[in-house]
This record gives C-alpha cells, structure tokens and sequence, in this order.
C-alpha cells in the first residue's frame, strides 16, 4: 500500500534522512521507532508531502506521490496527524472533526453528523461541544486523530500519539486504534510508548540517524543488538548480554 | 445563540431597517444611515478575508477604488448603462482581487507581509490612477453627468431628480439592499464547507493542509469574494456622489475603515461589521455634537475620543462587540443555548 524507496532528505549539513525504504501492507499495522532525532518524524513530513525528497520515490496504492502537496495525498487517502498537536483552538471539537469530513463530505451537515460519528470511535463523543482549546492533552491527542480519520483515510499516519498520556489513557487509545485497523484503515506510526508498540504492531522499522537499522516483528527488532546499541550506546548490547547469561544461570 | 435566535434577531433588525422611511425623514439621519451602511458593507468585505481567513489585509481600497473606478469609466468613456456596468465593476474587481491573491498566496505571505503586500496594491493604482491621464482623467476624477430627467431616475441609477420618495431614500435603499447581499454571502458562506475550510486555514494552515485543504484555492475564493462586496461598496459611492477621484478610490482612508469596523464589532462574525460600524459613527457623531461643541470649532476632536475608544475595545473586547453581545445573550438565556 505504501512503498518509500532510497529516500533521503537533508537540511543545510544535516543528512535528517538517508536512503530510508519502508513498506507497509494494506490491512496492518506497522510501527516505525528510533531514538529522539533519528529522523521518524521527518520521514512522516515527506510521506505526507509537506517535504519534498531530495532523493529517493514514495508510491501509495500504486501511485507516485512524492511531489505532490499534502491536501492532494490527502485525498489520494493518506493522512497524518501532528507530533506536536495543531487543534484549531477557537472551534468546537465537533467543527474540528468536521473540517476533516469536508475532505470528502460537502454538505455542512452531513459533515457535522459525521464528526459526531467519528467522535463516538475515539471516545470523544462527551466532549462535542467544548472548544478544542479547553481539551487536555490526551483530549488533543484524540482530537488530533479523530480529525485524521475523519478524512476517511485508507493510510493514517500517526505521529506519536500516545506520548503524555497516562496508563490508562494509553490502554484505551491502543483499543481505539485497533478498532481503527479492524475497520479497514492500514496504519503507520511513531511511537516512543513501547507497550503500544508491542501490543500493535505486525511490523517495525527502526529508524537511527535518518538510517534504517532494523525490521522485523515487535519482537525480533527490540532483541536486534544494533537497535539496542542505538537506544542504548555503543557497546550496551554486549553488556546486556554477558549480564543477562550471569542472572540467567 | 441558536440559529433560530440568531434568525429571529436578523429578521427583527431588517424589518427596522426597511422601515426606517416611516420614522426618519431627516436628511442628515438618513446620510449618517447611509454612511454607516457603507462602511458595514466595506468592512465586511474585509471581513471574509481577515475575520474568517485570518489574512489581513491593508488594502481593501483597492477593491473598493476598482469597483467605483470601472462603474465610473464604463459609464463615462463607453456610456453603457450604470445597471450594466456595476456587473463589470464586480467582475473586474474579482480579477483585480484574484491576482493579487494569487501573487501574495503563491509565494506563501501571510500576516504583516501579506498586509504590506495589500497597501503597495493600493498605493501603486493610486498612483496609476493618478498618472494614467488618458483612462482615469488622473487627479481631476470622474465626474458623471447628472441626470435632470424623472422619468429616466432608475435608469440612470441617479435619484436626484425623482419622485421624492426615491429622492430621499433611493440610496439608503441602495446601500441597504448591498448590504444585505454581503451579509447573506458571509452567513451562507458560515454554513459552507468553503467556510469551513477558511477558518480551518486562519486556525491553523499546516493542519488545515493535512486534513485535505487547499489553502491557496481557500484563500482565493475568499479574496474573491472580498474584492467582489468591497466593488459593490464602490458602485454605491460613483452612484450617490458621480464622482470618483484617485484618492477618494484608493487612498488608506477606505483601507483604514473597512478593518475598524469588523476588528471594533467582531472577527469573524455576520454581524461584526454592521456593529462596529453603528459604534464607530455613532461615537463619531456624539463625539461631534457634544464634544466638538463643547470644545468650540475644533477639528479632530473627535478622532481622539475615537482613537481612544479603540484603544480600549481591543484592550477588553478581544471578540469585539459580536462577542459581548454573544456573552450578554448568554447570560440572560440562563447559558441554555451554548
């Protein structure tokens, strides 16, 4: 569903993502980790086409997409949400999750009963009439994805969305998502929260200094040496490793 | 408020205004009318732009200037009928607007580059006004003829020589009818996924774009739609005064007052403009009675007290009159409508 080939992207001196491929497969749900500035967000920013590659393609559903502007891969069904949320503040949850469904409903009303729709999946549907501004940060946060999908994607990216939430509000956001995938939406996001990750995903790519050091299922990346060297240090792998066999026997 | 209260409150106030006739037959009330009138349509022309769109502009003359100027021209150069030419002038404007739109969207300004980019507008037609002797008359301005004959008064759109009815009222009508026009155009456009969208851009632009949207394509539309109800605005004027002179069309001064009025009565909203317009003129006019009087034949003294008005409405009314209005209404309905 979503192919991103040798992509590169850098900033003045700052190689921000080099020669980076990615897949996703329609149905799934694939997560893409890394340390802090490793390069996922910005990897997100030109899947999304609010960056342009300097090298490299992104092709969704077939289709080329690389160049293309972010309203256009929007419509194409490939939405994103925002790392650091961007709720329009003076509107009420309800006109923001609305502005999303005009993405492919015209009529005002329609797209008012479909935010509301879309409100009750993220369980926000409580919170309708409160400006978006009033919201805490899980409320944004599930603002923030609620207005995604009301563009009715067949790709969500979702950029971090569990990060400043507690326990619980994790727990409840990794049902909802789920509940997202099972009603036919792929998704690809970023995530620091490793619970959500390991319960989510069918697939993971870590992402260390614009490179992709690792793939593989949840699973087989965390144990993977040069993802925990990445997180960890140089070297921390082998210490983990001679500490775990004298604990172990 | 409710839409319903909301409709009930618009019907109450049109019925007030189409009866004006029947309970002010003073020239100089119907003038002030008028002119407050005029200025709400100005300012709410600004108003889809910089209320619902966030782009504020400094030069909504422009528009204003354009529109009077062609309705002035075609009538004076070409002798094509004023009811003919006020389409022209809108459609020129619209052109005017959407490349000017174009040329400041294209390139991504926004806030106070975008407003400069609207007041070099304005000031290179002034200019162009001015020098481009042969088409505009330059400095000396269009003058109209005037039309001595009853029989023609509606033709002619002139309704100094008529029954006395029209005579009196004909403009204010005028203007009024303009004015619902802009008001109907912005509460349709409240109620429209275009408007939706406009604010979704003034909220926030890289959201707005990640969720499907075209901010270019929003903010054309909007500036179209501004330079088409400011052009309305000057098809009045060349109408009421037939004459039109460069900086009557263009200077700051139209600039100037068709963002007071929706910034005084609030952003954003139908009713800000014709709010801030009743309050600046009628401080204006109280300030004159009173104050001018008080203080002998003293130009200006006015402008201060309105100045200082201002100052105070943006320093505690940061939703403007619109949003007190709003709060009051509230209060009364016991918060039952939120």
């Amino acid at each position: 569903m979503l192919e991103v080939r040798n992509v590169s992207k850098s900033f003045g001196g700052l190689q921000a993502v080099s020669n980076a491929s990615l897949v996703v497969e329609r149905g799934c749900i694939v997560s893409l980790i890394g340390p802090n500035g490793a390069g996922k967000t910005t990897l997100f920013a030109l899947i999304s086409g609010f960056l342009k590659p300097d090298a490299g393609n992104i092709g969704f559903d077939g289709t080329p997409i690389s160049g293309l502007r972010p309203h256009q891969i929007c419509r194409l069904g490939l939405v994103r949400t925002f790392q650091v949320v961007q709720p329009f503040v003076n509107l009420s949850v309800r006109e923001n999750i609305a502005v999303g469904a005009h993405t492919r409903i015209a009529g005002r009303r329609e797209a008012l009963e479909k935010a509301a729709d879309v409100a009750a999946l993220t369980g926000m549907e409580k919170m309708l009439d409160q400006p978006a501004g009033a919201l805490t940060i899980a409320g944004r946060k599930r603002l923030e994805l609620a207005r995604a999908l009301a563009t009715e994607p067949k790709l969500l990216l979702l950029d971090e969305v569990m990060a400043g939430l507690n326990a619980t509000e994790v727990r409840e956001l990794i049902g909802v998502v789920r509940d997202i995938r099972n009603a036919g939406v792929t998704i690809l996001l970023i995530e620091h929260v490793m619970q959500a990750v390991m319960k989510l995903s069918d697939y993971t790519y870590v992402l260390n200094q614009g490179e992709m050091i690792a793939r593989g299922t949840p699973e087989e990346v965390t144990c993977a040496p040069e993802v925990v060297e990445a997180y960890l240090g140089h070297g921390a792998a082998a210490r983990i490793a001679i500490a775990g066999e004298a604990d172990g026997v | 408020m409710s839409d319903r209260v909301r409709m009930t409150g618009w019907a109450l106030l049109l019925l007030i205004f189409a009866a004006v006739p029947a309970f002010i037959s003073s020239a100089r009330w119907i003038d002030f009318l008028e002119l407050t009138l005029f200025v709400a349509v100005l300012g709410q022309g600004w108003n889809i732009l910089g209320g619902y769109g966030g782009q504020y502009s400094f030069g909504n003359a422009v528009f204003f200037g354009t529109g009077a100027y062609i309705q002035a021209l075609l009538q004076y150069k070409l002798g094509i009928g004023p009811w003919a030419a006020m389409w022209f002038a809108v459609a020129g404007t619209v052109v005017v607007g959407a490349f000017i739109g174009y040329l400041s969207f294209r390139y991504g300004l926004r806030g106070s580059y975008f407003a400069l980019i609207t007041l070099a507008f304005s000031e290179a037609f002034l200019v162009l006004s001015r020098s481009l002797k042969s088409l505009t008359e330059g400095g000396r301005g269009v003058q109209l003829p005037l039309n001595q004959d009853p029989a023609q008064a509606l033709a002619a759109f002139q309704f100094n020589f008529s029954d006395p009815f029209l005579r009196s009222y004909g403009f204010y009508y005028t203007i009024l009818i303009i004015l619902i026009v802009a008001c109907a155009l912005t509460w349709w456009m409240e109620r429209s996924r275009f408007g939706a969208q406009l604010v979704a851009v003034r909220e926030n632009e890289e959201a707005a774009e990640a969720l499907g949207i075209s901010a270019f394509r929003v903010k054309m539309g909007a500036i179209c739609l501004a330079a088409a109800i400011s052009a309305m605005a000057g098809i009045y004027y060349v109408q009421k005064f037939l004459y039109i002179e460069p900086g009557i069309a263009y200077g700051t001064g139209k600039s100037v007052e068709a963002l007071f009025a929706p910034i005084i009565g609030g952003l954003g909203t139908v009713a800000g403009p014709l709010l801030g317009s009743f309050f600046i003129h009628g401080i204006g006019e109280i300030a004159k009675e009173t104050l001018g009087r008080a203080m002998g034949d003293r130009p200006g003294i006015d402008l201060i007290l309105f100045g200082s008005i201002l100052i105070l409405v943006l320093a505690f009314l940061p939703r403007g009159l619109a949003g007190l209005l709003e709060s009051v209404c509230k209060r009364i309905g016991g918060g039952r409508d939120a």
